[in-house]
């Protein structure tokens, strides 16, 4: 018999029911809700006269429509204010956690999740937000689901699922100065394309992955479903291990040893199977930059921006010269010829602590360009705030002529007052660069916390192991 | 939900691929606390010269005349026509939401996303996969024939064009049957209600530290 991989155990740990038609019944461990995926789901729930399954199952914070300034006040924009109010009194009602807007708790649930153990290895995790792979960084099997599998979970702990194909991804050797776990998954996302990883659950490994902090791990996780995978996940070691020790919703005492123990076995077997195998060397790794409408349209800092008449591929030309049009971009030309009008360090992408630390490095003592209109670092959640404040972080990001803003999803998707203007192209650590993403006719270019940073300090984008240190007043 | 039953319905091409879910449905409108009005903003950045806000009366706003949904041919259309890899992106079941609000009924691609491709089925809309030749004979056809039509026959699996000729697709067989049925998957899942309760009771033993933690 073959050995099973992280995601074979995940899955045959969670069946309450195999049909006879291919598809199971698989227990969720945890839901993660916030407002803009939930309001129909409690509705629904409601009309039918049905009640959660499991209260403690589900955790909530809003995170979408917030504001990221002062927000003493109620929400100015209406529409996003009974949204979040929606949220707060539906929790209210079932009887769900939430920490709303003005707790210190509150942020983006991608975020929040983790730092409070409320994720945790070995679980079932999911959410009304594609994002929720980020969670597979810990060994769980996370994934995003749509409004009505957001009702069926809150009716009946479980989602109706076939199972999905193996992927690999190994990423050996080692990362060079300066490149960080972002650089890595844009990197993948070039090579397997945007739909390279669907119908699979992808495990990322490899000594590249080992080597990264659990934060760096969730960055990668996070941006599984940009390949097309709903899941993306990280064995369990000692790193993951240590991360939940002491977290509010972790275990404690003799449940603490008993989960370790668990949680130890949570990784693929020597001798498993995958699908599908895809190699990258992690020497070979640039800081890469994304110039077009697609989480695939990305480039090395110092590539030449490709050419769709070279590309083989009609409909792929087509959907490069597209881009371009969009974009405001020609072929051949290199990402530093291109001006950021504004940058965004942020979203559940990149905006943990460790990702506020290395953007901080690089703008220590530097200055923001007078060509840029507007950089802004939003943390991730209300402690990740006050941690980077305890450690100054905010104080170099304003002396560097950064804003300073309240946690939430922000620019990454605009819905609330953050967003680019038409035509503006933003240096961004998010994760999406479609069509009017961070704003109507906005150009994103996906990068990672330390480039954004460079590209707001040189006025364009660069590559961030070019900055002069001698330039940065220490 | 209503039953799907086998219909004939003028075909829209949107020839494009990685069409994603902002595209389909932009953020603003994500805002509703409904499952229903967001046709009149379906591909609202495609379809409209101007940027749409939420609760706006959209019959006022400059139209793209350009845009394959606002050619006179395609109105009524309850068939998209599209390429590779649709859906892609976020997760937002609104995507499906403004398809049917507007019209369409079903999906014909080379691929879908995985997301995306789930949650239709959650609201009567069939995302048909077909072969990518077939895809571009059939986006040849449309372009060629004023008020081109496809019947679709989930029952029989088969797409029937003008001259009768049928194309077979494949479909999961629990999800054909609940969108043939009508069927709320909810009350299934709750047949099993027992098996739920079983598992629950082993998984406190095993992993006790899963429950009670939240509350």
């Amino acid at each position: 018999m073959t050995g099973k991989t992280l995601y074979d155990k995940l899955w045959d740990d969670h069946v309450v029911k195999q049909r006879d038609d291919g598809t199971a019944l698989i227990y969720i461990d945890r839901q993660l809700l916030h407002e803009v995926t939930s309001p129909q789901a409690f509705e629904g729930l409601r009309l039918a006269g049905r009640k959660p399954w499991r209260i403690d199952a589900n955790i909530a914070t809003p995170d979408h429509n917030v504001p990221t300034t002062e927000r003493s006040g109620p929400i100015a924009d209406e529409v996003s204010r009974i949204q979040v109010q929606t949220l707060d009194d539906n929790c209210d009602e079932f009887g769900i956690l939430e920490f709303k807007m003005q707790d210190s708790r509150q942020g983006i649930v991608h975020v929040m999740g983790p730092e409070q153990g409320a994720t945790l290895p070995g679980m079932t995790i999911v959410c009304g937000d594609s994002h929720t792979a980020t969670h597979g960084a810990f060994g769980a099997l996370a994934h995003g689901i749509g409004t009505s599998e957001v009702e069926h979970v809150l009716a009946t702990q479980c989602l109706i699922q076939k199972k999905m194909k193996n992927m690999l991804i190994q990423v050996n050797g080692e990362l060079g100065p300066g490149v960080t776990a972002k650089d890595v998954v844009l990197a993948i996302i070039a090579r397997i394309g945007t739909a390279g990883g669907t119908g699979y659950a992808i495990e990322f490994g490899g000594p590249v992955m080992e080597s990264l902090s659990m934060e760096g791990r969730m960055t990668v996780c996070n941006m599984a479903i940009e390949a097309g995978a709903r899941a993306g996940m990280v064995a369990v070691d000692d790193k993951t291990i240590d991360y939940f020790r002491g977290r509010p919703f972790a275990p404690r005492g003799e449940q603490w040893a008993q989960a370790v123990a668990y949680w130890r076995t949570l990784r693929s077997d020597p001798d498993a199977r995958f699908d599908a195998v895809v190699e990258l060397d992690g020497a070979e790794i640039k800081p890469q930059v994304s110039w077009g409408t697609s989480p695939e349209m990305v480039v090395a800092i110092d590539e030449p921006l490709p050419d769709p008449a070279a590309e083989a591929d009609p409909v792929k030309a087509e959907g490069m010269r597209r881009a371009y049009e969009y974009m405001g971009l020609q072929p051949g030309i290199t990402m530093g010829s291109v001006v950021p009008d504004r940058v965004f360090i942020g979203s559940c992408t990149n905006s943990r602590i460790e990702d506020l630390r290395a953007a901080a490095a690089v703008a220590r003592g530097r200055k923001v360009s007078p060509n840029v209109k507007q950089a802004m670092v939003v943390p991730g959640s209300g402690l990740v705030k006050r941690q980077a404040e305890q450690e100054g972080l905010d104080q170099v990001f304003l002396a560097a002529g950064f804003e300073w803003r309240e946690p939430g999803c922000s620019m990454c998707l605009a819905m609330n007052a953050d967003r680019l203007g038409e035509g503006e192209h933003c240096a961004s650590t998010s994760n999406r660069n479609f069509e009017g993403r961070q704003g109507y006719g906005g150009r994103t270019h996906l990068v990672s916390p330390a480039m954004a940073v460079a590209a707001a300090v040189a006025g364009r984008f660069v590559d961030v192991r070019d900055l002069d240190p001698l330039a940065q007043e220490v | 939900m209503d039953k799907f039953t086998r219909f004939t319905g003028i075909v829209a091409p949107l020839d494009r691929a990685n069409v994603d879910t902002d595209l389909i449905i932009p953020k603003q409108f994500l805002k509703s606390i409904k499952r229903t009005g967001f046709g009149p903003n379906l591909f609202d950045e495609l379809r409209y010269l101007d940027e749409g806000q939420p609760g706006q009366d959209c019959s006022g706003r400059p139209l793209n005349s350009e845009f394959v949904l606002n050619q006179p041919r395609y109105q009524g259309a309850q068939i998209l026509l599209t390429r590779r890899n649709f859906g892609c992106g976020s997760s937002r079941e609104h995507a499906p939401w403004a398809l049917t609000d507007y019209g369409f009924k079903s999906i014909l691609a080379p691929s879908f996303a995985d997301i995306f491709f789930n949650n239709c089925f959650k609201n009567g809309l069939l995302p048909v996969v077909l072969d990518e030749k077939i895809i571009d004979n059939l986006f040849a056809e449309v372009k060629a024939a004023d008020g081109y039509a496809l019947t679709v026959d989930l029952d029989r699996q088969r797409i029937i064009k003008p001259d009768g000729s049928e194309i077979a697709f494949d479909v999961d067989s629990f999800r054909k049957h609940c969108l043939l049925e009508g069927l709320d998957d909810i009350g299934l899942t709750l047949q099993d209600a027992d098996a739920i309760k079983a598992y629950e009771a082993k998984r406190r033993q095993q992993a006790p530290w899963l429950f009670d933690a939240i509350h």
